[in-house]
């Protein structure tokens, strides 16, 4: 495979270390934090530039207004908790105070999805890239390793207005590296197949990476979209890959409402319509468990994405409207 | 007497047209009045207020909806902070980096504080007749969108401007220890949300004498009174308790008013790492009698009869 294994790091550490490097940038970054510094890694920027770091306490709304005030008054804050307390419990000031003011606001949204584990329902947002990514002048992003979480938070301090990345508690596969792109509102092709466009974000890239292995064992040549730019998103690439490969399955460590697939679907639906199946959480919250449990346990692994595959190609083949339900296919071995 | 207050108002305010009030028709017309701000008595704030009044009517019976009590009642705080010489500022230029900053937490209000700023000269006032409609700068509730001069920021969803002040309020003292000050007006049913205790606790750990909280406390929300709907009272022990140097003023008179302006001006000269809350007592639609403390008039305008006849009772004021 083009893409190798690296190693395993949580992104959020990518978070943290983008952070230090803004701050050496630029004097005008302030980070807020909201009691959990050391989890989401804004402790390490607290750490280096004390002066610069205020704690807010755990009263995520206020830190989120807060920001904005300082956003309004010329400052790059940051503010960082977990995404459920982060993207969705301050939805209301993530919509007016910083989206609507269109302030130059990050909000760096941590322990997102199912690979938290342990910690269980009330912790693993699965909801918030839907909500982002309906607001006016927010920009969201949700980086598949590492290095590119790295690379984000960068690009997201460095640009002008509102904008969220979400990373993970959990360690997952590194296999961008430094010199892999990376651009706001662009997706990259890993692989490239015209048989089946698998378009991923976060974790599930790697995910797709390993489905594409497999399919290739059939002589299926998958083309893998690394997507982290939910928003701005990439039509372009999306809508070549409905083109060329005429199927696409979209996977993601979000509800399979309304996220990245809710974006390839509206994307290809007005550009170049093609059956989709979308991996993501179906509709449920998640629970306690290993991080490796609950993924094979909700259904975010290479083994849906390879079945799904085969079941978007069968729809287009078929020329079927896609009334296959994805429990018909057999388990992949 | 009156004569000499009236050659008074007239060297003060030069540009005042004195033919205004001769008239239905013309009252109900906008005037090119605008008003200094600087330290001054209280018969130059009243006239301030009482023109803020007069034109929140005007603009609120060509809009057809909107808030008429909570506007009228806090006109004469408006007066003191935009004409007092308490908040510094260019009407001209309102993106002055060294300016004071307000932020209106209580949204729905925006009627005065349009009306402040147009007397100020931030715009002219004949847009204040544009409030609420198609396409306006004079948005509902503000929109930092329209780039109003003096529109910091947006707000109406309640209990969020009073923490952007004290991120304003932050980045003033903390970040680039500056001397602005920031000021924040609130409601009193507003303190139902807790979003505003949040913002309070950190104004007073982060010791910003440089940010002034003022309540706009009438006792009046929507569904009825304060202790009806729900009870936020005791206001002031409150403010107290979460740090603040806590001042009541009668929300109708002017010296009053700037004694609390004052108690934050000393907190900030002294750095006394306090944060002031003015709680000003005031009447919902004080200064047009059947408006007056009643919450009805919360969230409704005046019809254009009732326009004429509140603009008749300002104009004798």
């Amino acid at each position: 495979m083009a893409h190798e294994l690296l190693g395993q790091k949580p992104t959020r550490f990518g978070f943290g270390e983008g952070l230090v490097t803004l701050g050496e940038r630029h004097s005008n970054v302030i980070v807020l934090g909201g009691d959990i510094t050391g989890s989401v890694l804004t402790s390490m920027f607290k750490e280096k530039f004390p002066d610069r770091f205020f704690s807010i306490g755990i009263a995520e709304q206020n830190a989120t207004t807060i920001a904005a005030g300082l956003a309004l008054s010329g400052k790059i804050p940051f503010f960082a908790s977990y995404g459920a307390f982060c993207a969705l419990r301050n939805a209301d000031q993530l919509r007016i105070s910083v989206a609507y003011n269109e302030a130059n606001v990050k909000i760096g949204g941590g322990h997102a999805g199912i690979s938290v584990g342990p910690d269980g329902a009330t912790h693993q947002v699965l909801e918030e890239v839907a909500f982002l990514r309906t607001l006016p002048n927010m920009t969201m992003l949700v980086p598949a390793d590492f290095e590119e979480a790295r690379k984000a938070t960068i690009a997201m301090g460095e640009m002008h207005g509102p904008a969220y990345i979400r990373f993970g508690r959990s360690p997952v596969p590194m296999f961008t590296t430094e010199s892999s792109p990376f651009e706001i509102g662009k997706a990259q092709v890993l692989t490239d197949g015209t048989d089946v466009a698998l378009i991923a974000c976060g974790a599930m890239v790697w995910e797709s990476l390993l489905a594409a292995q497999e399919l290739a064992k059939k002589g299926i040549h998958a083309r893998v979209i690394n997507s982290p730019s939910i928003k701005p998103f990439d039509f372009a690439t999306v809508t070549q890959a409905a083109r060329d490969c005429g199927a696409i399955v979209t996977a993601e460590e979000h509800q399979v409402h309304g996220g990245l697939g809710g974006a390839v679907a509206e994307c290809t639906a007005k550009n170049a319509p093609v059956p989709i199946e979308f991996v993501g959480v179906k509709d449920s919250f998640g629970g306690s468990g290993e991080p490796e449990e609950l993924m094979v346990k909700f259904g975010l692994t290479w083994r849906e994405i390879y079945a799904s595959a085969l079941v978007a190609m069968d729809r287009r083949d078929r020329g079927s409207s896609g009334v296959r339900a994805i429990k018909d296919v057999p388990q992949a071995q | 007497m009156l004569q000499f207050v009236s050659l008074l108002v007239r060297t003060l305010f030069p540009q005042r047209s004195t033919h205004m009030d001769t008239a239905t028709k013309q009252s109900l017309d906008f005037n090119t009045t605008t008003f200094p701000n600087q330290r001054t008595d209280a018969q130059a704030l009243k006239a301030a207020a009482n023109e803020i009044r007069r034109d929140i009517i005007r603009s609120l019976v060509r809009a057809g909806s909107g808030h008429s009590g909570g506007p009228l009642g806090s006109a004469d705080v408006f007066a003191a902070l935009y004409f007092g010489g308490v908040m510094r500022y260019r009407p001209e230029d309102m993106h002055w980096s060294g300016r004071d900053r307000f932020v209106l937490s209580a949204g729905h209000m925006a009627p005065v504080m349009y009306a402040a700023l147009a007397n100020a000269g931030c715009f002219p006032k004949e847009e204040l007749g544009t409030l609420r409609k198609f396409n306006t700068r004079l948005q509902g509730h503000p929109g930092r969108d329209m780039h109003l001069p003096g529109v910091e920021t947006s707000s109406g969803s309640l209990g969020q401007g009073i923490s952007i002040a004290v991120g304003m309020a932050m980045a003033d003292k903390l970040v680039d220890h500056s001397d602005r000050r920031v000021f924040t007006l609130t409601g009193d049913g507003e303190l139902q949300e807790g979003s505003v205790w949040e913002a309070a606790m950190s104004a007073s750990h982060f010791k910003l004498d440089n940010f002034c909280w003022i309540i706009d406390n009438n006792d009046c929300q929507i569904d009825g009174r304060l202790p009806e709907v729900m009870n936020v009272y005791p206001i002031v022990d409150k403010c107290v308790a979460f740090g603040f140097d806590t001042v009541v003023v009668d929300g109708h008179d002017p010296d009053d008013i700037m004694r609390g302006f004052d108690v934050f001006l000393t907190n900030q000269a002294n750095g006394t790492g306090k944060p002031t809350a003015i709680v000003a007592k005031t009447y919902m639609g004080h200064g047009v009698s059947f408006m007056n403390d009643k919450f009805e008039w919360h969230g409704k305008p005046p019809s254009h009869d009732q326009a004429v006849a509140a603009l008749e009772e300002l104009a004798k004021m």
